[in-house]
């Protein structure tokens, strides 16, 4: 039987305002299957995007949901997890609204590990206010604020995560949805923090100038620059230099934030204080 | 029976807002406010209720709204470079509803400028917070007292208008130690104000379908009433919409919820919007708010005692303005009216609006130093 979207979509809204051939809507039917995956109950749910062409996602999605200002998506986001810890919190947002604007809010989401579910639509541009330079625009690019060619080295976004201390870190593309939807599956479920970089096209506003005017031949490029992790570890460094690694790059277990608040109330309350020995003395 | 406690100002803002109802608070250290964030960050534990230090104002503010909009009582605090930085959020607050109250604990500015001393000058600031059109409600405590009782009703107003508050400290009522008398805790929690729930069929709710100068009506998340917040113009059911009529609806209504709502009904409330001390058989009047208006006691008492028979006008509510009342007092005193604060005449220039003059002496000073009553009774002898 075919899948029923409309049950997790705000139907009136179809269709969508993004392009015809735009990743984002597979990535909008990928997050809901993710969620049916996970039995979640959309009065449990809400989406949190931010501005840019991801930041529709949210009044497409039928649950609380909140369009919110440019960089800011994660601080609101943190508000309404650490208000309703039981509630599940996706956030979604680009490359330029996460890595840009709201790039310390990105950094500092992942190092307090709150049980966010965050989708990085990285398109590597700004799409919606065409063509500027973004942190991921790759470097000699054409973008409009680089017409001679982007000189701007890039944030590689996940590592940036894991540096960050994100405890759950994927890079996919949408050109798999089901692989794509097995990794948002595994960070919906990860208790903490969880940074799933979604690549993904925008052939009219990069891809038009840099010779890849069309979807397929935009997908074909993020196809050439991935590559699963174990076949990028074999490679030689000259290599890695030229492809993204894809898949689960990083899975711990670490104290979430919401929960470790808990601890707070509880030693507030009477309970045992919170000493070093509660983190084995961890730097 | 009211209760009598030694306390700061800043410390006072926080007991209040738990006491008001404030389940959450999130923020970012900033002199002189920051013990505002510490009593916070120790009381809300205590009451069950989150608080999170951010990696900075605006985070601070977005992490306040995100957990009030979900429908806990929430608040931040901070001083005039944190202002400037909530700015694009507090926006956001206007015009998505969403019932927020913000402290600040004035310093110097602009910029960076002096941390540690006493200013005024963020009540221009307060009116205008953010680019666009709405209206602000600021109030503005002038004792010990009122920096408690000042937050109890902006956790009030903010919930009964949906929109943001700024309660106004300054540096120096701020850290100022002492005794406060403060209502008892029933009363202050009879008096509590919890925003309006719809509580029909989900598939029927329109957050903002409402009637002009009417707030929005927005339910607490996760209760099976799903419905978007934005930061663009929208129209009934919250989604966005560039519809002139519509567009042109919401300004209106965000205004005139405030501004229409105060100049028919004389207020936001039942509670004062000022406080008047020897106007009876006054012949010149002091206006003075804040901490300032703490020296402006101690100025009217020693006119009088030499003869000159002052009153004190002191505007609590600062936005909007007690305008039907400073009107009158424009009329009843001519230019024997002298208006003092710690900014280059930013409430000055209000008083000049409503009156509709420019005869009355302004005091004013904006170096960090307060004003003492000697300066103020110094200058009310040469208006004589």
């Amino acid at each position: 039987m075919a899948f029923n979207y409309d049950k997790y979509l705000r139907v009136e809204k179809m269709p969508t305002l993004w392009c015809w051939g735009c990743g984002d809507g597979v990535i909008l039917k990928t997050v809901i299957r993710a969620i049916e995956k996970c039995g979640w109950d959309m009065n449990d749910v809400c989406v949190v995007s931010g501005i840019g062409c991801s930041g529709r996602f949210s009044s497409y999605i039928d649950c609380n949901t909140v369009h919110t200002t440019h960089g800011r998506t994660m601080a609101y986001a943190t508000g309404i997890k650490l208000a309703n810890p039981d509630k599940h919190v996706i956030v979604v947002a680009g490359d330029g609204d996460s890595l840009a604007i709201g790039g310390n809010h990105t950094i500092h989401a992942c190092r307090r590990n709150i049980d966010l579910n965050f989708i990085l639509i990285n398109n590597f541009i700004y799409g919606l206010t065409n063509s500027q330079t973004s942190p991921t625009t790759p470097q000699g690019m054409w973008s409009v604020t680089m017409k001679r060619g982007n000189i701007d080295p890039t944030f590689n976004a996940s590592n940036l995560a894991i540096g960050a201390g994100a405890s759950f870190v994927a890079r996919e593309s949408m050109i798999d949805p089901k692989k794509l939807e097995k990794v948002i599956v595994k960070a919906f479920q990860h208790k903490g923090f969880s940074f799933i970089e979604t690549l993904s096209n925008c052939h009219i506003n990069l891809g038009r100038k840099n010779k890849m005017g069309s979807a397929m031949e935009n997908l074909k490029w993020i196809d050439e620059i991935t590559v699963p992790l174990k076949k990028y570890e074999a490679l030689s460094e000259e290599e890695k230099l030229q492809k993204l690694p894809t898949g689960i790059l990083r899975q711990v277990e670490q104290p979430e934030y919401c929960e470790l608040y808990d601890r707070v109330i509880e030693a507030a309350q009477g309970g045992a204080k919170i000493t070093r020995d509660d983190f084995n003395k961890k730097l | 029976m009211a209760r009598e406690v030694i306390s700061t100002g800043n410390e006072l803002a926080s007991m209040a807002a738990i006491d008001a109802g404030a389940r959450f608070f999130s923020g970012y250290p900033i002199t002189p406010s920051s013990e505002v964030m510490h009593v916070a960050s120790d009381l809300m534990p205590k009451v069950g209720g989150k608080f999170i230090q951010m990696e900075d104002e605006i985070a601070g503010i977005c992490a306040a709204l995100g957990a009030s909009m979900s429908g806990v009582k929430s608040y931040t605090a901070t001083s005039g470079p944190g202002i400037s930085l909530k700015a694009e959020q507090i926006g956001l607050g206007f015009i998505a509803e969403v019932p927020l109250v913000i402290v600040n604990v004035m310093r110097g500015g602009p910029s960076t400028g002096l941390p540690t001393r006493v200013s005024q000058a963020d009540i221009g600031q307060a009116k205008y917070p953010t680019h666009g059109d709405y209206a602000s409600i600021t109030l503005c405590a002038g004792s010990l007292s009122e920096c408690y009782t000042q937050t109890v009703r902006g956790f009030n107003l903010a919930e009964k208008y949906m929109t943001p508050v700024f309660v106004l400290l300054d540096e120096t009522i701020g850290h100022m130690h002492g005794k406060a008398i403060l209502p008892d805790l029933e009363e202050v929690e009879a008096s509590i104000v919890n925003r309006e729930e719809y509580t029909g069929d989900p598939a029927d709710y329109k957050p903002y379908d409402v009637p002009m100068d009417k707030p929005a009506v927005l339910n607490p998340f996760f209760k099976g009433y799903k419905y978007h917040v934005t930061g663009l113009h929208h129209g009934p059911t919250g989604f966005p919409t560039e519809d002139a009529e519509q567009c042109e609806f919401n300004i209106e209504r965000l205004v005139g919820k405030i501004n229409n709502v105060a100049a028919k009904n004389d207020g936001l409330d039942d509670l004062p919007d000022y406080e008047e001390v020897d106007m009876e058989d006054a012949e010149v009047c002091v206006i003075a708010y804040g901490s300032i208006a703490l020296g402006a006691y101690e100025a009217v008492k020693k006119l009088r005692s030499e003869g000159i028979k002052a009153g004190l006008f002191r505007p609590i509510m600062l936005w909007p303005s007690p305008a039907k009342k400073i009107a009158e007092i424009g009329e009843r005193f001519g230019d024997k009216i002298m208006v003092t604060e710690l900014n280059m005449g930013q409430y000055s220039d209000e008083i000049e609006r409503i009156i509709k003059r420019n005869d009355f002496t302004r005091l004013l000073k904006a170096n960090g130093r307060p004003i003492a009553p000697a300066e103020m009774v110094a200058k009310v002898k040469e208006m004589m």
